[in-house]
């Protein structure tokens, strides 16, 4: 297990440095000169602009830029931006607010998306089910920046003005409930999924034998279900789930525009036409990251849930 | 009208039995078959002929609208923000401009942008998945690394990043930042393929009669391991358009004077209140031009991978 972990991390550094490159290439081709974007329209003292590119190593080629980002990003060093504040500190709080966002949204999608196929499954066949399925092809379909709005009008403000205030609009002043109809929002197409995976899996596990056996020697349904189905289930979904943690926090940017919450996206926006690259850089160096120790921890978890899998 | 669609899951068929299946066939390939299930499918009747309008909408915008949206004498800021009637069907936006007439233009950018991304990630995706899953070792490696590390990278954000170096936005650069960072599901798809394809006896056969690398790759491996990729495919589409309209959105996608619904969708937003219909019905058109692509893509997954039912 221990030798498995090592060498699935050793496997990601290859992943993390090439994506880091190429996205430091790309800030790299960006149009215009952070040095003078820092001045404005003012004239700049040449000077000043003489100590500034050699502090922030302007004049060395890129690849030589880029060692001196990774050499401090290793030793967890994320740079300063030219305005000289720490990108840590800059992308902490930043990070938090689109953690909070990605995480309501997990959690809304696993308690709503489990919930609805689990449902689905069990009324095979009948309305019920035609019903869930045909919605989980619109929730599919629709994308985020149609349901956001259309939920922002209608539960946001109409039913504000029928007195019932649940949802904030916009910001994060709210405390957890500025987060929920934004994480319903980011969270709706992969709700649809996890619906379709549950019940898909489930109708399938419902034929196996060995719940035919469970049935067949009295054992309560809600234990069938719960102890022999469910569990067995569970695989696929937890791969999902896992897998998506990075998809909605690396998505997020048009769920937080459209509710005006400071997350990493509006930073990165900005920090893109500042041209502040090491901001950008590590914006996304930790995103990848996330995917990479996320689908690390669902492959570990199979072995809890399944104990015929093991890692050497 | 709904044939027009098809060609791309029916051509393998012809050349072995002549002409297309009318009946039930009874050795069919899984090509005919597909397309015998597929003309039953009431999902698949109804996802073409949404299909059929909306791409008549993108050739032929004058069929439906007599406005040119185009041109500024249509937009008179004395009728901002007018409601839905009979002059102006779904109302005007901020500039008092006609929003039928601007929705209905919006349909091409659309759909150029998702037929050629698509296109572009099948092909690119599909090649290298192709290549890199027949002749497997260090150069299927180098190909594989290569894809994890776009995999990894975020797409909405990556496609942000792409677009703002090019500095405009047009239909091709928006395409061009979106498949840079998607061929990598192409191409997985496509090699696992591949490579169950090709431990098969028939490969084993023919190279047992000395035919080349590349016929056994045209030939024997391609139109055994292509039903997949044309199925996520179909499905990207209508994703492809939808992150058309969220980067369009964000400001840096398609840009005025160009016509996408993600932009008339960001316009309207400072207004949604007094005008939500200058929003709803772009985000309307948006929503079902995805649905019906996405339905296509459910219909041909069920009819060519009768497992995933």
């Amino acid at each position: 297990m221990g030798r498995y972990i090592i060498r699935r991390l050793l496997q990601a550094i290859p992943v993390l440095l090439g994506a880091t490159l190429l996205i430091y290439a790309v800030v790299f081709a960006l149009p215009g000169d952070p040095i003078a974007a820092l001045a404005g329209e003012k004239r700049i003292d040449p000077n000043i602009v003489a100590i500034l590119r050699e502090q922030y190593h302007l004049n060395d080629p890129f690849l030589v830029q880029y060692w001196y980002y990774i050499t401090g990003l290793v030793g967890g060093d994320f740079g300063t931006t030219f305005s000289g504040v720490g990108v840590d500190e800059i992308i902490a709080g930043k990070f938090q607010v689109t953690i909070n966002l990605a995480v309501t949204a997990l959690v809304l999608e696993a308690v709503i998306g489990v919930g609805l196929g689990l449902f689905a499954a069990l009324r095979r066949g009948r309305a019920s089910d035609s019903l869930i399925l045909a919605s989980t092809l619109v929730l599919i379909s629709v994308p985020t920046l149609v349901t956001g709005f259309v939920l922002q009008l209608l539960l946001g403000v109409k039913l504000k003005q029928a007195g019932v205030d649940l949802f904030p609009v916009a910001g994060i002043s709210a405390g957890w409930r500025s987060y929920l109809l934004p994480g319903f929002v980011l969270a709706g197409m992969s709700i649809a999924y996890l619906t379709r995976l549950t019940r898909n899996s489930l109708v399938e596990i419902m034929r196996a034998d060995y719940i035919r056996t469970a049935v067949a020697k009295g054992l309560p349904r809600s234990r069938v279900i719960g102890r022999h189905a469910l569990r067995n289930a569970l695989i696929p979904l937890i791969t999902y789930l896992g897998a998506d943690l990075g998809t909605l926090m690396g998505g997020a940017v048009i769920t937080e525009t459209i509710f005006n919450l400071p997350g990493i996206g509006g930073q990165l926006f900005s920090s893109v036409y500042l041209r502040e690259q090491p901001v950008v850089v590590g914006i996304v160096t930790v995103l990848v990251l996330i995917y990479i120790l996320a689908n690390l921890v669902v492959d570990l978890l199979y072995a809890v849930l399944d104990p015929r899998i093991r890692y050497e | 009208m709904s044939e027009t669609l098809i060609p791309a899951a029916d051509r393998p068929e012809k050349p072995q039995d002549g002409g297309p299946a009318r009946r039930p066939p009874r050795s069919a390939s899984l090509w005919s078959d597909a397309w015998y299930d597929l003309r039953r499918r009431p999902l698949f009747i109804g996802s073409a002929a949404l299909i059929t309008v909306l791409i008549a909408m993108a050739a032929f915008p004058r069929l439906f609208s007599s406005v040119n949206p185009f041109d500024a004498a249509t937009c008179r800021l004395e009728d901002t923000r007018l409601g839905m009637g009979a002059a102006h069907w779904f109302g005007t936006d901020n500039l008092g401009c006609d929003v039928y007439a601007r929705t209905i233009h919006g349909a091409r950018n659309s759909i150029v942008v998702g037929v050629s991304t698509t296109a572009v990630t099948a092909l690119v995706g599909g090649m290298l998945g192709l290549i890199a899953g027949f002749t497997g070792g260090a150069l299927d490696t180098l190909v594989s690394r290569l894809a994890e590390i776009f995999f990894a990278i975020p797409s909405i954000l990556g496609a942000l990043l792409i677009l703002a170096v090019f500095r405009t936005g047009n239909v091709w650069t928006v395409m061009l930042a979106m498949a840079v960072l998607t061929w990598p599901m192409t191409y997985r798809i496509m090699r696992a393929a591949v490579i169950t394809a090709r431990s098969q006896d028939y490969v084993l056969a023919a190279r047992a009669l000395g035919a080349s690398a590349w016929r056994i790759m045209s030939r024997h491996i391609l139109p055994n391991a292509i039903a997949p990729v044309i199925v996520v495919a179909t499905i990207n589409l209508g994703y492809f358009i939808a992150a058309e309209a969220g980067l369009s959105f964000l400001g840096v996608g398609l840009r005025s004077p160009d016509i996408s619904w993600g932009l008339m969708i960001s316009d309207a937003r400072e207004r949604f209140l007094e005008a939500p219909w200058a929003l709803l019905f772009p985000a309307a058109f948006l929503s079902v031009t995805v649905l019906a692509f996405i339905m296509l893509g459910d219909a041909v997954r069920d009819a060519l991978d009768p497992k995933l039912r």
